[in-house]
């Protein structure tokens, strides 16, 4: 009977679960008839899994910014529309929600997952669809004439790591302007490159490699395996053998918090250590407690909630009880790199419009928009996002647009901002890119644009 | 009433060895067949037939090569992820480097996979059971490190390599109802070899070796030839999915859409579904690929309603809770369970 009764249970569910399914499309399809056309926006993005502070926080922060321009009228006046599609972190279930959305005109796909961005790159070429990431997946995508459909803006991993470097020659007492002269406080400083071994950890190494060649550095580079729970041998190594200046901290998710652990353990000091910006949230300093404190972490946006722009969100949104993470985590880390998400996307649509008109913009539009942008400084006082976000200006050659880095320290509590914009060596970084995304090209065959025939 | 034995006479040799004796099952499987060659390509939109259809009969194919290994042979392998990503990546450099015809190219990921396994099978010639699970183990990760590590294979620091446009004579293979096909002539022409291999002369040694091994050895089964030859088998199965999955689905060969979460599902499924059947690696291969899928589908119905935070985690509560209750009603998974209502049907309607 027992047996029977539970057999019953699960086919019902499984049956219910169709039904659902079936029903649910029919619905949606006679809402899309009544309705005026909307801007659709599919958000691949994780609640789940180890990483899910990163990707319920921006997906959190840019559905609240588009949650307060619907409130506001919409982007000249067309609405926002979005969906969420659960990921994982998983390149296969990433790309069964890119499937699912690509029938729906996304504007763009966002993935926030450098393995789910290299499965999309040649899918997007194909279905005319921008793939965009912030700040992760390949950094030679910057070269607009190769990769024509990809996007990454406002800046990506070798910018930051000039940066990085940069910025440790300050600390060393360079004066942060005369580049000629940087070689002397580098010379034999040694710098460990702490990577978790996936392609994602790996992709800052030829550039630190040539960095070191450049100006006398000495860079190690000590990979940790997935998931990096256990640093102990790497840190032994680190602190007594190789005998670190500087530790460059370039994990992800549950592996970014061990090394402060680890350090505090060796006694190496926190403020040697300069993380990616992946592991500069709040989410990564907390569970190390006081462990954390000193530790230094880049990042391309502000933190906290003193923006005008963060401010309304969390005036009109929280306060209609619309909001869509816990009020406690606006303002953080995250939250705000999906809020100038949200931003980026915006400005891009309303320059989409000056030139196609105002209408709901399709993937070949929004590619076009993407290579035009232009927010200057002035525009983003208007938004209310000073210091919030960096004026970007993209071209047919340069999808990066920034590329400005600043670096943020933790002081026990909360993030505080610990430099000025950086700004990257950019003809350096550039040549880099360049290089790369050539022998990308000649692997794929592919033509390169001439970008001063593209309007 | 139908599906019954009575006046099912075998009277020739062919007759007694068919693989469907009784003519209900070899109409169903009929039905099953143009149901998936001309129904499903005809009425199903790209959405299902790109991203569902390909990845479950790539899953059922690889969830098969598992079973011969752990269902038939009862060798178990942790590590058969790994064995589709070699077979992923080696049919993508033959195919996209040296130009080789795309058939003979995915035959290839097949063979360097199975010559892969055999060699990382070589333990199984000394160990058994849990001790052999975690050598495997050891393989995932050993595969997974050199694709990342070797340039000449992973294309440096990015490890992706991307699949070429296909074509097969000049034909071009571009959309997805072509790649349907593709993927499902492979997936039946492989199968039917399986099934046949599994109730020959080798099935039936594996099947004595998994069922007592030394015993197996004194009727003169060569265990070490045929444990071997298992895992060759199996590995060239799963090199063969992965190449398929790459080549019609993902796109672009990258390890993390083969690292070990996806060896422990293609191990849930040939137990969900039922070890040592085909049927199950079907059963599991769908409960592990549309299940998820079709719930969080339905879980979009209450998108307004609950937190999306919340929402996405029920998502994995009622999947798991799923493989519970499946094996407490089924231990010995579904393909059991439609065994037992098939026995029910012959003697239907005087069950006894």
């Amino acid at each position: 009977m027992g047996r029977k009764l539970m057999f019953t249970l699960f086919v019902l569910v499984v049956a219910a679960s169709f039904v659902m399914v079936s029903g649910q499309a029919m619905a949606a399809d006679k809402e899309k008839k009544k309705e005026a056309p909307k801007q659709y926006v599919p958000l691949l993005i994780y609640r789940t899994g180890p990483f899910a502070a990163g990707g319920s926080g921006i997906g959190s922060g840019w559905e609240d910014f588009m949650q307060l321009r619907n409130m506001q009228g919409g982007v000249n006046g067309i609405m926002y529309e979005w969906e969420e599609c659960e990921t994982a972190y998983n390149v296969a279930r990433g790309i069964e929600c890119y499937e699912r959305v690509k029938s729906k005109k996304p504007v763009y796909v966002h993935p926030i997952s450098t393995g789910i961005t290299y499965a999309l790159l040649p899918k997007g070429v194909k279905d005319h669809i921008p793939i965009v990431f912030e700040g992760y997946g390949r950094a030679d995508a910057a070269d607009g004439r190769v990769f024509k459909w990809a996007f990454n803006f406002p800046t990506h991993y070798w910018s930051q790591n000039t940066a990085k470097i940069k910025f440790i020659a300050m600390k060393q007492g360079w004066d942060g302007k005369n580049m000629a002269n940087i070689g002397k406080y580098l010379k034999g400083l040694k710098i460990a490159n702490l990577h978790i071994d996936v392609p994602y950890g790996q992709e800052t190494k030829p550039i630190l490699d040539d960095m070191a060649k450049k100006y006398g550095l000495v860079v190690r580079h000590f990979p940790v395996s997935w998931p990096g729970i256990d640093q102990k041998s790497q840190w032994m190594d680190i602190v007594r053998r190789f005998k670190a200046d500087w530790v460059i901290n370039r994990n992800w998710g549950v592996s970014c918090t061990v090394p402060l652990k680890e350090a505090a353990r060796m006694g190496f000091p926190r403020n040697r250590i300069l993380g990616v910006w992946w592991c500069g949230s709040e989410e990564d300093v907390l569970p190390a407690g006081p462990a954390a404190k000193g530790y230094y972490a880049t990042n391309f946006h502000g933190v906290g909630r003193d923006f005008p722009m963060i401010k309304e969100i969390v005036d009109k949104v929280y306060g209609a009880m619309k909001g869509n993470i816990s009020f406690t985590r606006v303002g953080s880390v995250y939250y705000n790199r999906g809020v100038i998400t949200g931003i980026t996307m915006d400005e891009a649509l309303r320059t989409a419009h000056k030139k196609f008109g105002v209408k709901v913009i399709n993937g070949e539009e929004m590619r076009w928009a993407l290579e035009h942008l232009n927010i200057t400084e002035e525009r983003i006082k208007e938004i209310g996002a000073e210091g919030l976000m960096q004026p970007m200006k993209t071209s047919c050659a340069d999808h990066e647009g920034g590329g400005m880095v600043r670096i943020q320290q933790w002081d026990g509590q909360k993030w505080v901002v610990a430099s000025d914009w950086i700004s990257p060596m950019k003809d350096y970084v550039r040549d880099m890119v360049e290089k790369s995304a050539a022998k990308y090209a000649k692997e794929k065959g592919i033509q390169l644009r001439d970008c001063s025939k593209v309007d | 009433m139908f599906y019954r034995e009575c006046g099912n006479y075998k009277d020739t040799y062919a007759k007694d060895m068919a693989i469907f004796p009784i003519p209900l099952d070899r109409y169903g499987f009929i039905v099953m067949l143009i149901l998936a060659l001309i129904v499903i390509p005809l009425i199903a939109t790209d959405y299902w037939i790109s991203s569902i259809m390909i990845p479950f009969y790539c899953f059922a194919l690889s969830a098969f090569g598992l079973n011969i290994l752990a269902g038939y042979a009862g060798q178990i392998s942790i590590g058969h992820a790994a064995f589709m990503a070699v077979g992923a990546y080696a049919s993508l450099i033959l195919y996209g480097r040296y130009g080789i015809p795309l058939l003979p190219s995915i035959l290839g990921g097949g063979i360097v996979s199975a010559a892969v396994g055999t060699f990382f099978g070589l333990p199984a010639l000394r160990i058994k059971g849990f001790y052999l699970a975690i050598s495997t183990l050891a393989s995932q990760f050993i595969i997974q490190w050199v694709i990342v590590h070797w340039r000449w294979v992973s294309g440096g620091v990015f490890g992706t390599v991307e699949a070429p446009d296909m074509q097969i004579f000049g034909w071009a293979l571009d959309t997805p109802v072509r790649k349907y096909y593709l993927a499902l002539c492979i997936m039946i022409l492989l199968i039917t070899i399986g099934k046949n291999l599994v109730r020959g002369q080798l099935g039936r040694n594996w099947m004595a070796i998994r069922d007592m091994d030394y015993a197996a050895e004194i009727i003169g089964v060569n265990l070490y030839r045929d444990k071997l030859i298992a895992f060759a088998v199996s590995t060239f199965y799963a090199g063969i999915a992965g190449s398929l999955i790459t080549f019609c689905y993902y796109g672009a060969a990258n390890i993390e859409e083969f690292h070990v979460m996806v060896s422990f599902a293609l191990i849930g499924m040939i137990i969900i579904g039922g070890l040592g059947t085909i049927l199950g690696s079907f059963l599991g291969a769908g409960f592990f690929v549309l299940l998820p899928i079709a719930i969080n589908q339905s879980l979009g119905a209450f998108m307004d309603v609950v937190p999306s935070d919340i929402l996405s985690n029920i998502e994995a509560i009622i999947f798991g809770g799923l493989i519970v209750l499946f094996l407490i009603v089924e231990p010995y998974g579904m393909a059991r369970l439609w065994h037992t209502i098939k026995d029910k049907m012959r003697l239907w309607p005087f069950p006894y």
